[in-house]
Parts: C-alpha cells; structure tokens; sequence
C-alpha cells in the first residue's frame, strides 16, 4: 500500500468507520440538518441537542448523533466529530471545522490537535475532501437552525 | 474471447501509461471511452489545414471545413443506418438531444392529460427533462418498473402493457442500462408504443459505439447519443429524428445559421437538420466523430459487442467468488451489455475506488446518475467496471486482485 493510501486509511478512520460513535436518532434532539454529497450518492444526518447556557453565556451541545450512509471517510469524520463537538458553542464548533478544513485541505495540523489530524492524509486525495467535511457541514447548518439540506455542491471545497 | 483486442491497443495512446506506479486499468468507459490516434489526428488536422466556418463562406478553407462537416453528417447518418443525412442533427451530447426533444416536441405535443412514459432504469438525463416537459405541459410523468431484488429481471414487460395506453404521447427509454448493464428489446418497445401511437425517444448512449445500430429496422422515432463513449470527442453528441417528424417541429434555439430570412420583426427556418442547429457548430468534433464510426465499423460493431459481452460474463464468473458481493443487473449466463456494477457488505464504493487507484485500476463508484434505482434496490452506490474494445482479460485479473486486498484490508475476507 502507498504511503499516501496508508496516510488516508489511519487506525484512527478504519476504527470510528467500523464502530462509529453516536451513531442512530436522538430523541432528544431540538436540532437537526441532513447533508448531502450529490456527486457520490453519501449522506449523512446530524442530530443535537442545544442547551441554553448561564443568563448572559451561550447555548452549548449537550448531546449529538449522527447517521447515515457513506464511505469511510464520511462515517469516520462524522462519527469523530460527533466526539469533538459534544460541549461546544456554536462559536467553539465554528473555530473547529476551520481547523479541520485546513487539516484536509492543506494535509498539516496543528500540534494541540490530535484526533482530527487524522484527516490530514485526506489532501492527498482531494476528491475525498468532500466527504471528510459532509458531516461538519449538517452540525452547522443544525447549529444555525437551517433547515435546508446542507450539500457539498455549494461549498468551495 | 476474441483477441480483438491485442491489434486495437497500440491505437489507443492514453492507455500506454502507468497510474500509480501500475499500468493503467481502464475501466471507466461507460463514463466515457479513450480515443484512437486516428480521432485525435482529425483533430489535429482539421485545426492545422482547415479550420474556418461552415455554411457561410466562400474561400476554400470555408468550403473544405463545410464539405468536411456534411461530410461528418452522412457517415454517422450510415453508422445509425439513418435514411436521411438531415436525420442527423449535432448537439454537444446525449443529455443536450434529450432535452431538445422535451423542449421542441415536449412543447408542440404535450397537454393535461397525456401520459409521458419511461423506465425506472433511466440515466438523469432520459427522467430529468420529462420530469421537466411534463411538469411544463400539465402531463403525467409515468416509469415502467424493473424486476426483482437485484433489477435482475431486465423491465417488466406486462407492466409495459398496461402502461402503454393510447393517452401515452412518448416513449422515452435506454437502449442499454449504464448501471445494470441490462439490454432493453428496443425493437419490440418501438413496436409497441407505435400500436398506440406514442413516439418514441431512444437513450443509445451506451449502445450505438457497442453494437450494431439500424434506426430504420429498429422504427425508432428519435435516437440520443455521445461522441465521446464511443471513441469520439467530448462536446459533441447527435439527435437522429425522423425526417416527418422533425420537419414539423419548431427549433429550440434560435438565431444564426438556422435561418432563411430575416426581418426586425420576423424570421423563417430552414429544414432539418440546420433548424436544429443554431450558431457556429461544433466543427472539429463532428468531423472527429466521423472518424469514430469509420474507426468503429473497421473493428466491426458485431465483434466489439461480443468482445465486451465476454468480458462482462468472464468478470461475472470472478466476481461472483468475492466474499460478501453482490452484482446487480442481469444474472450470470443471461444477455448483459459490456458492464459489472457490484456492492460489498461494508466497503463502500467510494473507498473501493480510491483503493483500486492505487493499483492503476480506474473504476466508478456513486450513484451513476441514477438516484431513483439506487433507492429502490436499497443502495446509496455502487462500483461499475465498465469494458470496451481494448480491455483484456488479463485486466479483469487485475481488477479482481485489487479488489481482494481491498476486502482484506478493511477487514472483511
Ligand atoms: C445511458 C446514458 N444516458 C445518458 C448519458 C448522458 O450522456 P452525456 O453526459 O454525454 O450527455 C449517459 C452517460 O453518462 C448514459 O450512460
């Protein structure tokens, strides 16, 4: 296998791909996005639960799922995410996908960061950066209350 | 398994490469097909020596680029066995025929009421733009359905019967499934919907470069193709149209080269096939596509049928001893088109690409423009090899290797 290929399939992917964490419904949700990768048939839905915070202090996800259907990659970084997120403010959950588009896009991640620099072999095959960022792109769209289907299409990536 | 191959591979240059480090697998072509040097020298040559506008001018570059698209004209009016070069009208695809057909005819032709049928095995292209005429017109839009669990049991021929009324004003289908691989009876749709008088509209997309093609033995009303899935150039396509019907059927676009005269107020058409082909036309590839189908009865469409129809049954046989797949379309031994889509429990398709990259081996994953089948079959994707004239058998060892170490590596062979 290529080092490229071995660099884009870590342990890290193969095992949240095999037994993805938050995955199903969540009957407690108050918000949810449904996303979309035309191009490949992959989707995925995110649901969370938002909690408001202290008079004065933001809300925060207290819980989040995912499910859906896709590649490794897809399931992999949703299923991650749904890990990274639960705790955040919108603003926190904001800032993280910036760093995780510049892990995938630019293949270097910062040294603070650990679980999500497993994306980074994702530049390599630019094709895939979709899919890496599809689940992020329904946390979003749910975290702004949008309901339209959050698609690959209309972003740069 | 004929050796065809082995004297058409040094026609292609594309293929002489490595991916990867490997040598190149290609696998794609119902994507799209590769290009013999003699298509890529037309282009080539008609840049160097000829190229000007057609139709307008006097001078000899004008007169030889004109003679040579004409010329373009009549052969695949042969290819097609169409009675009439005018029958053969260039657009830049099949998607772009398809969808003068909804437009021009779909306008003229539709009203409440009437029924437009297609299948359920329809590429986006043959469903789409009905979807869109008959929203347009007030008509209904209805799909003869696919049999069994695996669409293995090609269109449901009595469902086709009680869906062909005489409230059908069209009948839109493939000729060959480019997800399933399955051969609709062409012949006996065109019959039939002619008993009820519905038009019929056929998607040759993955069919005319593939295997013998004769619009007037079939009865075809109108007939979809690319240039470029049978060796010819991206960018061009062509709509045949019988001439009775197109001579009364109003252009879909509009201005230059269509027309006979001109007032500020006014204008008139000319006949088929220019009626149809407003502004400068796609020159170079149209004469490129000529070569194609010199190229393409050279080889013998009859040959190059039976080479991708054995490959198809040899990948058949391999395939089916992979842990875990399943292969959708027509089953083993029955009559498939040059094509394999197959799924794995828990590899998806996209992964299954990526992988087969790696060892040079290009294949499709997705959804293959086709959601709606996807659906029903309960499937997001699929991965399709997809054959043609110079793929070997020692290709399809290749692929199913690569497909070996991929189940291996994710853990489920
Ligand atoms: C059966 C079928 N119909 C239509 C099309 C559309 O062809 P094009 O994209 O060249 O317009 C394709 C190609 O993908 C096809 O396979």
């Amino acid at each position: 296998m290529s080092a490229d290929l071995t660099e884009l399939y870590q342990q890290v992917i193969l095992d949240h791909n095999r037994r993805p964490r938050n995955r199903g419904k969540l009957p407690t949700a108050n918000r949810v996005a449904h996303g979309d990768n035309p191009s490949c048939g992959d989707q995925c839905s995110v649901f969370l639960r938002l909690d408001p915070g202290a008079p004065g202090q933001p809300d925060r996800i207290a819980e989040i799922s995912f499910d859906g259907s896709g590649c490794a990659i897809s399931q992999a970084s949703a299923s991650l995410m749904t890990t990274q997120l639960k705790g955040k403010t919108t603003a926190e959950a904001e800032k993280l996908y910036n760093e995780f588009h510049a892990i995938v896009t630019s293949g270097h991640a910062p040294e603070e960061i650990s679980d999500l620099a497993a994306f980074a072999g994702v530049h390599a095959f630019p094709a895939r950066i979709k899919c890496a960022t599809l689940g992020w792109h329904a946390a979003l769209n749910a975290l702004k209350n949008d309901a339209a289907p959050a698609t690959t299409e209309s972003h740069t990536d | 398994m004929s050796d065809l191959w082995k004297n058409v591979r040094v026609d292609f240059p594309i293929l002489h490469q490595q991916v990867n480090g490997k040598p190149l697998v290609y696998l794609d072509n119902g994507a799209t097909s590769q290009k013999p040097r003699a298509v890529i020298d037309a282009l080539v040559r008609y840049y160097e020596r000829d190229n000007s506008n057609v139709h307008r001018g006097l001078h000899a570059l004008s007169m030889r680029a004109t003679d040579a698209y004409e010329g373009a004209r009549a052969r695949v009016a042969r290819f097609i066995n169409a009675a009439d070069p005018a029958e053969i009208i260039f657009t830049r695809g099949t998607t772009d025929s398809i969808n003068l057909v909804a437009r021009s005819w779909g306008h003229a032709h539709l009203k409440p009421g009437d029924v437009v049928l297609t299948t359920e095995i329809e590429h986006h292209s043959n469903l789409v733009p009905w979807q869109q005429a008959a929203r347009a017109s007030g008509a209904t839009l209805k799909c003869v359905p696919v049999l069994g669990a695996d669409a293995e049991g090609g269109l449901d021929l009595a469902a086709l019967d009680q869906l062909l009324t005489p409230q059908v004003k069209l009948f839109a289908f493939t000729h060959i499934s480019n997800t399933l691989g399955t051969i609709n009876p062409v012949a006996e749709f065109c019959r039939r919907a002619r008993a009820v008088g519905a038009v019929t509209v056929i998607d040759a997309a993955q069919s005319v470069g593939h295997a013998p093609f004769d619009v007037q033995a079939l009865g075809a009303d109108f007939v979809a193709f690319s240039g470029h899935k049978m060796c010819g150039p991206t960018g061009i396509g062509v709509l045949y149209g019988r001439r009775a019907l197109l001579d009364q059927l109003a252009p879909d676009e509009t201005g230059g080269g269509m027309v006979v005269n001109v007032t500020y107020e006014a204008a008139t058409w000319k006949p088929a096939p220019e009626r149809f082909e407003a502004g400068t036309p796609n020159v170079a590839d149209a004469i490129a596509l000529g070569v194609a189908c010199d190229y393409l009865d050279a080889l013998s469409r009859d040959q190059i049928a039976a080479h991708d129809a054995a490959l198809a049954q040899l990948a058949m046989e391999k395939l089916s001893l992979l842990p875990g797949i399943r292969i959708i379309g027509p089953r083993a031994g029955a009559a498939r088109s040059g094509l394999v889509s197959f799924a794995f429990e828990g590899v998806h398709a996209h992964d299954v690409v990526t992988f087969a990259d790696e060892d040079g081996v290009a294949l499709r994953g997705g959804h293959h423009c086709n959601q709606p089948l996807m659906r029903k079959l309960g499937l997001t994707s699929t991965t399709r090899a997809s054959f043609y004239v110079y793929n070997t058998p020692e290709e399809i060892d290749a692929l199913v290797a690569s497909l070996r170490k991929i189940l291996e590596f994710f853990g489920v062979a």
